[in-house]
């Protein structure tokens, strides 16, 4: 069992409740996975010629100001940081490439959460309540946010197991079910040269979209060959820049119901974590259906 | 009407109060508010007590029910009714997947959809259900009856043993072993009464019957080879 809750808003004027809104969210989904959590939270965008990384350390003490000058110095590049706990948003005016060679570089130890112009993401091991603390979870603004709560099947509780992982620019997957084919998947993934962190079979999906997005696939196409070649149990959330997509597999033994009013699109394994949303007893709430592709986009980006 | 509410009131206090009416009944109409998508509501009832589950319910509510009446007056979760024993459950939403398991008596109503595996293994209780039901839905039914007056998903009756689906929509695909079956008066009279009771006005001539063809379930020991 997981947990995986998604919030996006329809109505601007929300944006500054985000972190709000989700928190309860979040929380309420512990009893399904108490071993880890985290969220991807859209918003702040930077400009075009710009990227945002989420840097995270497995130090709490990490000297960041030493980090954030040698890198201003090596790119010779405008750069904005600011930290949160033990993670790091840092804004470059520079090329994703080049700022990965230099971070590899000059600190092989600090890992990359999320890259792109919007997304950042942040997550830890322990209880969700324990994390969505440590991060000001509830202070947080944007436009949209996915999350997860772990309960570790596939493989060990560290931080590189928790959810969620990203998938490529601006693009992330939460997931909950467990996928029975990620090993010959992985092989064959690594063989068209995408790289893996953990032994996690959703950091198989998530480089198994990556690699489809890279192949110049849409997100609709993408997740369509994902229906295809992934086979197991999943329940997916999935952020984009634009917006977020909920799919679940052909059987659809792992739970999922989403909520829409006129203020937002809420996603979560169970309604439990959607009670405490405004306007929620007016909402339009359903099942999805298996093997069917949600999909809500922001027309404006 | 006794009134408890699940915003102040933990679930396992609810299901202990209700338990405690097996012994005498005191209160015969009980209402819970904000049940908010708990799990496990009103499970294990086994007077003929009446509760009113005002909102949304999480997993398995209503399980294991015997003579009690239970409404939901909103969505259910997985599992809703499931072992089911003698009473009614009425779901006034929607319900989510298995609604209804292995569920050997009584009547589970659910005026919308029904999700995937609706009646899986079912043993003999009466399902109704106003909108669709999802894939696999009486999946390895033995006894009962599945009634449903939208379309029903992929694999419907897959490996069935005698119980009897009706369905008023399409269906997407039989599963293995089910086929269509004529309607003759005995079965629009059967589905008229299970209509009537759950309160639905249709035309029980408008249903096509579905069973099982008796093909799969009888073991011949000559094919034991095959196995």
């Amino acid at each position: 069992m997981c947990g995986i809750v998604g919030l996006y808003l329809k109505n601007p004027e929300l944006e500054s409740q985000l972190g709000a809104l989700f928190e309860p969210m979040l929380l309420a989904m512990t009893d399904r996975g108490p071993d880890s959590a985290g969220f991807a939270i859209y918003g702040d965008e930077v400009v075009d010629g710009w990227i945002k990384l989420t840097l995270q350390s497995t130090t709490a003490d990490y000297d960041w100001s030493s980090l954030m000058g040698a890198l201003e110095g090596r790119l010779g590049c405008s750069l904005d940081w600011f930290s949160n706990a033990d993670a790091v948003v840092l804004k470059l005016n520079a090329d994703e490439h080049q700022a990965r060679a230099a971070l590899t570089e000059l600190a092989p130890e600090v890992r990359v959460m999320s890259i792109g112009q919007s997304i950042e993401i942040l997550k830890g091991m322990g209880l969700p309540a324990a994390i969505a603390e440590r991060f000001s979870l509830s202070a947080m603004k944007g436009s949209h946010i996915i999350g997860h709560t772990r309960m570790a099947t596939e493989s060990a509780v560290t931080m590189e197991g928790s959810h969620p992982f990203s998938t490529g620019n601006d693009l992330c997957l939460v997931h909950n079910g467990s996928l029975s084919n990620h090993s010959r998947l992985r092989q064959e993934l690594k063989r068209r040269g995408l790289q893996f962190e953990t032994e996690n079979d959703t950091e198989v999906a998530a480089a198994y979209l990556t690699w489809r997005l890279r192949e110049g696939d849409s997100l609709k196409q993408a997740l369509d060959h994902a229906l295809n070649d992934l086979d197991g149990f999943f329940t997916f959330a999935i952020g984009t820049r634009e917006g977020f997509a909920v799919i679940r597999d052909p059987i659809a033994c792992k739970p999922a119901v989403l909520a829409e009013t006129e203020d937002y699109v809420a996603m979560a394994s169970e309604y439990q974590a959607l009670a405490g949303l405004p306007g929620i007893d007016q909402a339009r709430v359903w099942e999805p259906e298996p093997a069917t592709m949600y999909i809500w986009e922001r027309k404006s980006a | 009407m006794k009134t408890i509410d699940l915003s102040s009131t933990p679930v396992r206090e609810l299901n202990q109060a209700l338990h405690v009416q097996a012994g005498a009944v005191t209160e015969r109409e009980w209402l819970v508010t904000h049940p908010d998508g708990k799990h496990n509501l009103a499970v294990g009832l086994n007077e003929a007590v009446s509760v009113d589950i005002q909102g949304h319910s999480g997993y398995y509510c209503a399980g294991m029910n015997q003579k009690a009446t239970i409404t939901i007056h909103g969505n259910a979760g997985v599992g809703v009714a499931e072992n089911m024993m003698s009473g009614l459950v009425h779901v006034k939403g929607s319900a989510s997947q298995s609604a209804g398991a292995t569920a050997h008596g009584g009547l589970l109503i659910i005026d919308g959809d029904a999700g995937a595996r609706c009646g899986i293994s079912l043993k003999g209780a009466d399902i109704v259900v106003g909108g669709s039901v999802g894939h696999m839905s009486c999946f390895m039914g033995q006894a009962g009856r599945l009634v449903v007056c939208g379309d029903a998903g992929d694999a419907l009756g897959d490996s069935l043993y005698e119980t009897r689906i009706y369905v008023k929509g399409s269906v997407k695909s039989l599963g293995s072993d089910c086929i269509e079956k004529a309607m003759r008066a005995e079965h629009l009279e059967e589905l008229t009464e299970l209509l009537n009771r759950a309160g639905f006005d249709e035309d029980p001539a408008s249903f096509k019957r579905y069973g099982s063809a008796r093909q799969l379930y009888s073991f011949k020991v000559d094919n034991a080879a095959a196995y």
